[in-house]
């Protein structure tokens, strides 16, 4: 028997539509395979960005990921070793494909080497995106000010803090930077002795820029005081509750009160008896 | 050696900026520093790779002026100047792939493999790619994946688990499809060949001394650009030219050369 499988004629016509659909294809398979992969490139939440960082979003699509924040961060004159007389290892890393962080983006791990805070922030003004802010970290004076620096937050676990067992420690007060300000030691009495006192470390929120400089000097195997980026720690009290001995947040309900009158409730002139029991059948 | 005067002459460019990239990052030196995403000459003038910008302007990010001036600087000197060479003087994937293409002529896969056609133009596509799913995504999508960002930065902060897609691009070139990569794929060579289509540095063929070795067409990675060969005297002008010059070395004949091309004479 003859094989009469023969290919079907088909018009140009019908090839050119067959091709457009093809290419088509073609790339919206490509597409949606790239765009799954970017969104599960973007990373962990807890990602530790350097100073000046703009929100994670907007750094995601203005980092180059060129890395001179990093080479800036290992060759800072501060950085090197008086022994060796060499760079030691540089505070931001630049992801690797392996790493939880978007490839070839900065970051840091604040338990293996957390940021110095150089007064001159070297880290920030190569950045040739302006993925580091300069103007976030530039005060009244016009001068790079590493108090501005606002990497994450330092949260106190109070149950492995052994400063919070009552065992004298300040190990992360003593590192901190700006002791005494980010850091402050409240004492507290110890009922279960009756003549000792709690040294508890208590972070300030306002202050502290999440350097990590606590978290590599805390003495516990796994720190109990650690860096998070604010997004993750902070909770958010929203604009509906007001502080109403604080003037300033007195003045956001004051102010909000022009346009929204709904806070107070017009009196009713019916009778009480009359207006509670409004709607109710007693047959 | 004569035969590879313009490969070693490469291979000196894509390794010592490497090196000059790798002591700015372990020694602190100045000369250039950063990576080929962007780079500093002497901390004073910028370099950025175009289409990281362009990607970057796709994702809604709102860019300093070094970011964009580096980029300017870029597509001047390879618009004006340059032409593709970046993919074949300066890219450090072209080792990888030419390292390939290499092996493929030893083991003469060529010569036993069933073909497999992929267009030449994917590149162009694969921009139009980028650049969409960069919007929709809100970061540089080629950034993520692309071997050239990651070939060198390992060679600068260490490889990573992405030197395992550099090995695909190897394997891709040996067995899958004749310079795969650089040749059809890689959306930064479609872009730099469109910004160097009227470059001034061009090979130039004269077909008069030309006796159709064909030794030339052997080793071109972008072997269409060379449709002119033995047939018409005049400057290889198709965009995807690399100016690699290899096929300038391999020419015993005198029939290829490096030529300014002159817009002014007719």
């Amino acid at each position: 028997m003859e094989n009469t499988t023969k290919k079907p004629q088909i018009s140009e016509r019908r090839k050119f539509f067959t091709n457009i659909a093809h290419n088509a294809g073609l790339g919206l398979m490509g597409g949606l395979l790239w765009a799954g992969y970017a969104d599960k490139a973007k990373g962990s939440a807890l990602t530790l960005r350097p100073p000046g960082a703009l929100k994670e979003e907007d750094f995601l699509s203005a980092c180059i990921k060129c890395g001179l924040c990093a080479e800036a961060c290992t060759n800072r004159p501060s950085n090197i070793s008086k022994e060796t007389g060499k760079p030691r290892p540089g505070t931001l890393k630049i992801a690797k494909a392996q790493d939880d962080v978007t490839i070839g983006t900065p970051f840091f791990i604040a338990n293996d080497v957390p940021c110095y805070m150089c007064e001159d922030i070297p880290c920030v003004p190569v950045c040739p995106t302006g993925a580091l802010d300069m103007a976030s970290l530039t005060n009244k004076n016009n001068e790079l000010d590493f108090r501005l620096m606002d990497m994450g937050i330092a949260v106190v676990d109070p149950n492995s803090c052994i400063a919070f067992w009552g065992i004298q420690c300040d190990a992360c007060y003593r590192a901190c930077p700006l002791m005494d300000e980010a850091i402050k030691l409240e004492y507290d009495r110890n009922e279960r002795t009756g003549k000792h006192a709690f040294l508890k470390p208590i972070v300030v929120m306002d202050v502290c820029t999440g350097c990590g400089l606590c978290e590599k000097a805390c003495v516990t195997d796994k720190p109990a005081i650690f860096i998070q980026p604010r997004d993750i720690a902070l909770g958010d009290p929203g604009e509906h509750y007001v502080k109403g001995w604080d003037i300033k947040d007195e003045q956001r309900a004051i102010d909000q009160e022009i346009g929204d009158v709904t806070t107070k409730t017009e009196r009713s002139k019916k009778g009480a008896a009359d207006y509670l029991n409004e709607g109710v059948d007693f047959e | 050696m004569s035969n590879m005067k313009y490969l070693i002459l490469r291979r000196i460019s894509q390794i010592s900026l490497l090196v000059l990239y790798f002591g700015a990052n372990a020694f602190g030196w100045k000369v250039l520093t950063g990576t080929m995403s962007s780079s500093s000459v002497f901390e004073t003038i910028p370099l950025s790779d175009p289409f990281a910008v362009l990607q970057m302007f796709a994702a809604g990010a709102i860019l300093a002026f070094d970011a964009i001036l580096g980029a300017i600087i870029i597509v001047l000197f390879y618009g004006i100047i340059g032409g593709r060479s970046f993919c074949s003087w300066v890219c450090p994937v072209n080792m990888v792939t030419d390292a390939a293409n290499w092996l493929r002529r030893k083991l003469y896969i060529d010569k036993i493999e069933r073909k497999v056609w992929i267009s030449r133009n994917i590149r162009y596509y694969m921009i139009v790619l980028a650049l969409i799913v960069s919007f929709v995504s809100g970061m540089a999508a080629f950034e993520i994946i692309s071997p050239i960002t990651i070939l060198n930065r390992g060679a600068i902060f260490g490889f990573g688990a992405g030197a395992g897609l550099l090995v695909a691009i190897f394997l891709f070139d040996l067995f899958v499809l004749k310079n795969g990569w650089c040749g059809h794929i890689c959306p930064l060579g479609g872009v730099h060949s469109i910004i160097g289509k009227y470059s001034l540095i061009r090979v130039k063929h004269n077909s008069d001394n030309c006796t159709l070795c064909m030794k030339c067409k052997e080793v071109c990675p972008e072997v269409q650009v060379l449709d002119m060969i033995g047939k018409r005297s005049e400057f290889v002008v198709k965009q995807e030219c690399t100016n690699c010059g290899r096929c300038v070395d391999v020419c015993n004949d005198d029939a290829l050369s490096f030529n300014i091309r002159n817009y002014l004479k007719k």
